[in-house]
């Protein structure tokens, strides 16, 4: 018999323990597919964020450093100056990247910090309880939004990527999206492709991936999915932003 | 080794780098400014790295990492950027990780100012950062101190697995005194547990702080307590002055201990029966010695530059065997000889507060 599927060797044997519906999971699978395929499993440290994933290191097999919620870019920097050469990436939500720990990530990518850089884009706080997150939709439901976000009360969402894409230090910016089949194989090859620059030494590479919650926004996972398609791409449109001319 | 003339907050880079420090992290702020000026110029001579972070919180962050990554690490500030590094200060306890922190203490609260002060005693030596973890603070009080208490704080920092503090103050910091950088020797133990890619090891490295199980909390913090118990057993350093016959004890750390040194000399001439206990590690604290000198001496007198901090801590040490008294200059003022001398007198006669 053809063996067609298997576990990525990069995953542990734990099973994850993320809400039904939530995309963590696929995406920690991608990741450890795209390592495997890249074959960098002895060279890599992962950088846990704080927030959901905060566990994420029990479904990896490789190194892995958790710091403080928001300093993930910061702590990557002090790992990858130390060991050049090893291939260091980041995994933090909207809550972590996008509003406590904004000025680490906008200056690792300023810095031009040789690091991939993921950023998880689920329009809440779920850790913690569903609360407005900065990328938080107008309109949109929160247990700190409960009438909906307000831009009189609270201002407008934010599109790191597309800010992020703007400093002369981010060399590759793309969002993706993990709400069906086509998008998450889509999704692969954008998460494969700024590993490679970082394997190329070329400069800070993000990858946004837009991803659900099904749990705080208080739907099914197929609601949860129908949902990002007709609230969150709308806002945050999927495509790579800024491509290096060398890659 | 002929000796060479140093400024204090130098001398805190260069005997950084003879210890096998190549990596520094920091955020400019004053009176500390010389020692990354220094290391600017001084690491890439070594093949090490100096990074101008964004802020003190982006900086411990850094050393974090680097720290994980098995390097030998520093950073440094002043009051206001040692607040801001005090998150880091505890996630580094908590995940059981080696760093050196200089605090060039200035005036304060808030933005204070730019003067010499020993106010932020309280905040290395009780806590500072969240949690139950304890910070090793070391206390300089001359320039060739500095060089060699910064060679022991990387020694300890690997020998423990705990961040270590180097306390000094503006005054130690811009001071120029010759120094010899003696045999400082990168004793770098081996980081079987740093994080560097797996290859040529058969399981994987993790570093993390969190034991989410309280049950699994405990039994760690239980852990840490007894490392900490050993550092207290094994670590107190202090210095006696002039204590064989004194009936008198001054209790100073750092810039205050030169000055009580002046003043013990000028007592000693008003035949005054003097001495002072200069506590070199502010945590583990010299409590015993103390304790021990209480039996014979007739009173204390502890003198800072804060509104009375360390005092505490001899309060606790002498625990009501004699009086403990207090003299003090707040805000980045200093002490001066001939007042501390006044006030040795008052007590003397009774009377000090
Ligand atoms: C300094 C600090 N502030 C607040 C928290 C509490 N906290 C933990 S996770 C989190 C938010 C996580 O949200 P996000 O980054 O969007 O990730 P998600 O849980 O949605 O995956 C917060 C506020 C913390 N751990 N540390």
């Amino acid at each position: 018999m053809r063996k067609v599927f298997s576990k990525p060797a990069s995953l542990s044997d734990k099973p994850f323990h993320y809400c039904p519906g939530c995309t963590h999971g696929i995406i920690h699978r991608l990741i450890a597919e795209v390592i495997d395929e890249l074959n960098i499993k002895e060279e890599v440290i992962g950088i846990a964020p704080i927030g959901c994933a905060v566990f994420m290191y029990d479904y990896f097999d490789f190194d892995f450093l958790g710091g403080a919620h928001g300093r993930a870019p910061a702590v990557a920097t002090g790992v990858k100056r130390v060991h050049p050469d090893k291939m260091v990436f980041t995994y933090q939500g909207d809550g972590d990247a996008a509003a406590i720990g904004t000025a680490e990530i906008v200056h690792a990518a300023a810095r031009s910090e040789k690091i991939t850089s993921l950023f998880i884009n689920n329009a809440i706080y779920g850790m913690t309880g569903g609360q407005m997150a900065p990328t938080t939709l107008l309109g949109q439901e929160s247990t700190t939004s409960p009438e909906g976000r307000s831009k009189e009360m609270a201002g407008y969402p934010i599109r790191l990527t597309e800010m992020l894409a703007t400093l002369e230090g981010t060399v590759y910016a793309a969002r993706v999206s993990v709400h069906d089949v086509k998008h998450i194989i889509q999704a692969k090859k954008v998460i494969k492709r700024a590993f490679e620059i970082q394997q190329k030494k070329v400069g800070f590479a993000l990858v946004e991936v837009l991803s659900t919650c099904p749990t705080n926004w208080g739907l099914t996972p197929i609601e949860a999915t129908k949902w990002l398609e007709q609230n969150m791409i709308p806002y945050y449109p999927l495509g790579e932003i800024k491509v290096p001319k060398e890659v | 080794m002929s000796k060479i003339l140093m400024k204090g907050n130098e001398a805190f880079g260069e005997a950084a780098v003879l210890a096998g420090c190549k990596y520094f992290f920091g955020y400019p702020i004053t009176p500390q400014s010389e020692l990354p000026h220094y290391m600017a110029k001084r690491l890439p001579e070594v093949g090490g790295v100096f990074l101008q972070a964004e802020s003190e919180i982006a900086a411990i962050n850094m050393v974090y990492g680097a720290a994980g990554a098995g390097a030998r690490v520093m950073t440094s500030s002043s009051g206001p950027g040692i607040s801001l590094k005090m998150e880091g200060v505890s996630y580094l306890a908590g995940a059981e990780l080696p760093a050196v922190l200089v605090n060039v203490v200035r005036g304060g609260p808030g933005l204070g100012n730019i003067a010499p002060a020993q106010s932020d005693y309280f905040q290395a030596t009780k806590g500072g950062g969240h949690g139950d973890y304890r910070l090793i603070v070391l206390a300089p009080s001359s320039v060739q101190e500095i060089v060699d208490l910064t060679a022991k704080a990387f020694d300890l920092a690997d020998q423990y697995m705990n961040p270590v503090m180097l306390l000094a103050d503006g005054i130690l910091g811009q001071m120029m005194e010759p120094v010899e950088l003696k045999d400082i020797k990168p004793n770098i133990p081996a980081k079987p547990w740093a994080v560097n890619g797996m290859k040529g090891r058969a399981y994987r490295n993790l570093i993390v702080s969190v034991h989410i199980v309280a049950e699994d909390n405990e039994k760690f913090n239980l852990t840490l307590q007894a490392k900490y118990d050993k550092i207290f057993q094994n670590e107190v350093l202090y210095e006696n002055y002039k204590m064989d016959d004194a009936e008198f004890v001054m209790v100073a750390y750092g810039s205050s201990a030169r000055l009580a040194k002046g003043a013990v000399d000028k007592a000693r001439e008003k035949g005054l029966k003097v001495g002072l206990i200069r506590p070199i590690t502010l945590w583990p604290f010299p409590s015993e010695r103390l304790a021990e000198a209480a039996t014979t001496a007739k009173a204390f007198l502890t003198v800072e530059m804060s509104l009375g901090q360390m005092v505490e801590d001899v309060r606790l040490a002498v625990n009501g065997v004699k009086p403990v008294y207090l003299y003090t200059r707040t805000g980045g003022m200093v002490p001066v000889v001939k007042d501390i001398v006044v006030e040795l007198e008052k007590i003397v006669q009774g009377g000090g507060k």
